[in-house]
């Protein structure tokens, strides 16, 4: 009896949890619709990558989910918003499969290649540095955009003006990323201070406003969401001090898809496609960008 | 093999990082937990109230929720700066406290009640009583449990990986930067637990042999 | 009522006990509204960091978290039990060349922390070309430890049972196979009962180590909701809350079985009792 009164409370719960709910979003990040047209009887030869995406129907695109303007899933509404998210899109339509049919899959930044190896996910576009370390790994198209590593810290902060400033400071990063491994192989912090590193950008920023830590530090694309969501309460330095060739990631033995996907890239910087995703995103932020220049290997 | 002479600086660095982190964690929950047990077997009903509540709430909540707790939503609160291994220590001790005081409490709870009345006949004090009738009684079915508890801090520091505090854990991201195998990486570090732990768990075994005659 | 630690109270010890509970009371008290008042001066419940409990989407998300953590506990469960049978039975064999084997399999995977495991699973094997879903690794790691361990409450139960039971049951002319079945098995099985749900709590809660491998449970949904800064301010505070409460909600309700299970055996005459301090206390984790 007991046991058909607790299942009937829990269920009621249940049901009335459901029942309410506001739709939509506090914040509006509607990505623009319609911006890709879909291209039709799309061929690449000897790719085992697209035959199997012909098979399935869809894509399956690996992306980020915590970096506002970039790749950023909003919660209330589970859409991903961001200048990563609109590259996805667009090379899925130039491969001619609908871009409203995506699943997107969050991976870390830890768990990229590992998702490329492992065939989790078709291709990632997702603030992925091309590096000759990754490349023995997975393949990489692009670059579709080149970033650099900046600062973030809270407003009111004067003493950190660049990375030469970060001795004894603390800063945070993200696990087995570029920027931890830079700070750490230079040993920009020391003495005195340290690198700590979690698995998202937004602990870090969390880590930051609390005070815990000095300065985050990765591509300066990354931070400028970030400081434009906390409402003018943290700034980026302005000092890049690397380049960051941000690639799409595939995997490594499809050639003949990094073929096509530069040429997906190329076309659109040519025809101003690009141009129209980063003034829909990263754009927003009043800085302009310079466009790539895609680098076949 | 390589991947290990090659990196055994870092080996022997983080395992230390674990013992001592191990070492500091079993300390604290060691004495939280006594105390929590002291509560749990005191006359008190409210004490022995605020015991169970501490036990059942910890015991039924995942360490991994206790450290985001203390490493991400604690320190939004502004009570007292903790940094991330103040935050793992306190993560784990408290987890581990509710182990121990079950542990003891159990213990105490196995000597049988005559024992006591018998020595209060006797005209025993109180810590005559505890020092010379229960506590030996006690500590017989208390060190077999408690061992198991300790081997499963050691264990559980692991967990610490996911909150920036550097042990044994995290020697795969180290060796993954390094372009190591990660595979082999991790069978050496499982192989370090192994000889770490088998001592104690043999430890356990003999002590369990040896008293349960005793008795 | 005589404890074995304080005699019955007296009157002086009884009103000595009414200033203690209030002082203890006062203390807790004070501990508990010092948090409130942490949690309403660094506005940890404004309206804003709560909102989030109101979007449709967030509660089925967390619905579907609830989801992927209860199905990692149900596959690691039945795989754990399948596990352990197996090994205690290799265990409690006749044949030195399967016990020996089995017994260094189940102390080898006791030793090695889950973490460890699951960082092999997700991490590791796919080096030697074997890919693993974050959800596999999990299942796959909370079996082979909670395996292990219930392999041990299996063999003990069945070896705390008295002599007595298998020798009469050899007597009787059975074989070892219906010896174990028909005798031993069911008898130890009621007996381990409250021993085996607890460990299955341990693995309920060990599903949340997947936070560690990204595994989209409930600790990550919490983590991810919590950390939203662009529509809730960051509501970690009061995310984390609710997760807690679903997790302590879900252990309970498995405790709870376990205590019910236990009861409706003692009314059971027919059962053997077992000294319950034959049953070692397993580690939990």
């Amino acid at each position: 009896m007991r046991v058909r009164t607790l299942a009937a409370v829990l269920l009621t719960g249940a049901l009335a949890l459901t029942a309410c709910g506001k739709e939509g979003s506090p914040t509006d990040s509607g990505a623009p619709a319609g911006l890709f047209e879909v291209a039709k009887d799309v061929k690449v030869d000897g790719s085992p990558t697209f035959e199997k995406v012909k098979a399935r129907g869809n894509l399956v695109v690996g992306v980020k989910e915590d970096q506002p303007g970039l790749g950023y899933k909003d919660p209330t509404t589970n859409k991903y918003s961001g200048f990563d998210i609109d590259i996805a899109r667009l090379i899925s339509a130039k491969l001619g499969f609908d871009p409203e049919k995506i699943q997107f899959k969050t991976i870390q930044s830890a768990a990229r290649e590992q998702a490329l190896i492992n065939g989790d996910v078709d291709y990632y576009v997702g603030t992925y540095t091309i590096n000759a370390g990754r490349k023995e790994k997975v393949g990489f198209a692009g670059p579709y955009f080149v970033a650099g590593q900046d600062l973030l810290v809270k407003k009111d902060n004067t003493d950190i003006t660049g990375k030469e400033a970060l001795k004894g400071k603390k800063v945070c990063s993200v696990t087995g990323s570029t920027p931890a491994k830079r700070i750490r192989d230079e040993k920009l912090t020391e003495p005195g201070g340290s690198i700590e590193e979690f698995q998202g950008y937004s602990q870090c920023v969390t880590k930051l406003l609390n005070g815990e830590v000095d300065a985050v530090t990765t591509d300066d694309a990354i931070l400028k969401g970030y400081a434009a969501a906390e409402d003018g309460k943290l700034k980026v330095v302005g000092k890049t001090f690397s380049s960051e060739p941000y690639g799409v990631g595939l995997p490594k033995e499809d050639t003949a898809l990094r073929g096509k996907v530069n040429d997906i890239l190329q076309a659109s910087l040519d025809d101003g496609t690009w141009q129209k995703i980063y003034d829909g995103t990263l754009g927003k932020s009043g800085s302009s960008a310079q466009k790539p220049k895609i680098d076949r290997y | 093999m390589s991947v290990l002479t090659n990196n055994l600086d870092l080996f022997l660095r983080l395992f230390g990082q674990t013992l001592q982190l191990f070492a500091i964690s079993a300390v604290l929950s060691l004495v939280l937990g006594t105390f929590l047990a002291a509560l749990r077997v005191s006359p008190v009903p409210v004490f022995r109230g605020i015991g169970t509540l501490y036990v059942t709430v910890l015991r039924n909540t995942p360490l991994t929720l206790v450290f985001v707790f203390f490493v991400f939503a604690y320190p939004l609160l502004e009570i007292l700066r903790i940094d991330n291994y103040v935050a793992a220590v306190v993560s784990l001790s408290l987890y581990t406290a509710a182990f121990v005081c079950e542990v003891v409490r159990s213990g105490i709870n196995t000597v049988p009640v005559g024992q006591a009345e018998a020595s209060r006949a006797l005209g025993l004090t109180f810590v005559q009583m505890l020092g010379n009738v229960v506590l030996p009684q006690a500590l017989r079915s208390v060190v077999p449990p408690m061992t198991s508890t300790m081997i499963a801090l050691l264990k559980n520091t692991t967990v610490a990986s996911g909150f920036a505090v550097v042990q044994a854990g995290n020697i795969r991201e180290s060796l993954s930067e390094q372009g190591e195998n990660v595979l082999l990486g991790l069978l050496w570090v499982a192989l370090g637990f192994v000889i770490l732990v088998m001592p104690l768990t043999y430890a356990q075994q003999v002590f369990e042999k040896r008293w349960s005659v005793a008795r | 009522m005589s404890m074995v630690l304080f005699d019955v109270p007296g009157p002086k010890a009884h009103a000595r006990h009414k200033v203690m509970a209030v002082i203890g009371i006062a203390a807790v008290l004070a501990g508990v509204a010092y948090v409130a008042w942490r949690f309403i001066a660094t506005d940890q419940f404004s309206e804003r960091r709560l909102d989030w409990i109101n979007y449709k989407q967030i509660q089925l998300s967390l619905v579907e978290a609830i989801g992927n953590t209860l199905s990692a506990f149900a596959a690691g469960a039945v795989l754990a039990l399948a596990f352990g049978a197996i090994f205690a039975a290799a265990r409690l064999s006749d044949h030195a060349w399967v016990r020996a084997p089995a017994a260094v399999i189940v102390e080898i995977f006791r030793a090695i922390p889950l973490v460890i495991m699951m960082f092999f699973f997700y991490y590791g094997l796919p080096v030697a070309g074997v890919k693993l879903s974050a959800f596999t690794a999990v299942v796959l790691s909370l079996m082979l430890y909670n395996g292990s361990v219930l392999a041990e409450i299996f063999r003990a139960g069945i070896n705390s049972l008295p002599k007595g039971q298998s020798e009469a049951a050899y007597a009787l002319g059975m074989r070892k196979t219906q010896v174990m079945t028909f005798v031993l098995l069911p008898q130890a099985l009621r007996a381990m009962m409250p021993t085996i749900i607890s460990q299955l709590v341990v693995l309920l809660k060990d599903t949340a180590l997947g936070f560690l491998i990204t595994f989209e449970e409930l600790l990550r949904w919490g983590t991810r909701i919590g950390g939203d800064a662009v529509n809730f301010g960051r509501p970690i505070i009061s995310v984390m809350i609710v997760v807690a409460a679903i997790y302590i909600g879900l252990c309970l309700l498995l405790a709870w079985l376990a205590n019910y299970l236990e009861k409706r055996n003692r009314r059971n005459k027919k059962v053997i009792h077992v000294d319950a301090d034959d049953i070692p206390e397993m580690a939990p984790v």
